[in-house]
């Protein structure tokens, strides 16, 4: 039971995070440059795709306040920083260039694994080795 | 569809952007966590410590690509364009690099985050979309 408890719900959950990815045609790189591209031939989509969810994720957090433990779940166990530190900033621009870049962030590129794997496996690969030497570089610097 | 936008696909926007909203929403309240790729992906490769069981991870991420298919295959989907390998690897070890520095990327920060009205979500979206804007500019004078 625990183990159907622990996998369904995110099995679920990542199904319709595809599902929505696809269908607003966010796996598709040249549609979000597309969206960045606010100077030249500007491509609102993305706008109507973060309207909708954010929408959507502001009537759970409303909800979410008068649970006291999730469905399926024993405790809430959410992000409670309000600090804002240069870690976030400098991180959140990196991240902005390489997005910039390739049109792809992680939820639109684990999806491509399964729709454009030729393309997907190389970026997906790189992502990782990204996160690896950031995980290394910080504790080099937790340590030193 | 959007007079003055040729290219943009508004509707496909909502509905997408509600999907993810619901899917997020099920990750919210079902199992009491925050539906952020970058997070997931970290904590499912070991490259991430935190409460989350790997199990359920594994579930989202194994879910997204299924759900992406399902869209493949239920619709008339077109495949899209990528960037060449190289600007692939560049691209995802900056995303990779970026979105662990900055706790977050697209879905935590910018659909998750912002819907909570999260002071550091706000600063992170608002950072990776100029960053995006930025680079694709840069790219677009430079011919890239």
């Amino acid at each position: 039971m625990t183990l159907v408890r622990r996998l369904l719900p995110p099995l679920a959950s990542g199904f319709l995070f595809g599902m929505g990815l696809t269908v607003s045609g966010m796996t598709d790189p040249q549609r979000v440059r597309g969206f960045l591209d606010v100077f030249g031939d500007w491509d609102p989509t993305l706008a109507f795709v973060m309207g909708g969810a954010v929408l959507v994720m502001a009537i759970a957090w409303r909800i979410q306040t008068r649970m006291a433990k999730p469905v399926f779940g024993e405790r809430f166990s959410l992000p409670d920083r309000t600090d804002l530190d240069p870690r976030l900033l400098t991180g959140a621009t990196v991240f902005g260039i390489g997005w910039g870049v390739a049109g792809l962030c992680p939820g639109p590129a684990v999806a491509s694994l399964a729709l454009s794997p030729v393309h997907a496996i190389p970026f997906v690969a790189a992502m990782l080795a990204g996160m690896l030497l950031q995980k290394i570089t910080m504790e080099r610097r937790v340590t030193s | 569809m959007l007079p003055g936008f040729p290219e943009a696909a508004p509707l496909q926007g909502l509905i997408g952007g509600v999907l993810i909203g619901l899917a997020a929403a099920l990750m919210l309240l079902g199992a009491g966590r925050i539906a952020g790729v970058s997070g997931i992906l970290a904590r499912g490769t070991a490259l991430a410590g935190g409460s989350m069981a790997r199990t359920s991870a594994w579930g989202f991420l194994v879910g997204l690509p299924l759900g992406a298919l399902a869209i493949r295959f239920g619709t008339d989907w077109e495949p899209a364009v990528f960037a060449s390998w190289p600007v692939l690897v560049v691209a995802g070890l900056l995303v990779g690099f970026g979105t662990r520095m900055g706790s977050g990327c697209t879905s935590g920060h910018g659909v998750c985050g912002v819907s909570r009205l999260s002071q550091r979500s706000i600063v992170a979206t608002t950072a990776f979309m100029a960053a995006g804007i930025a680079t694709v500019f840069i790219m677009s004078l430079v011919g890239a």
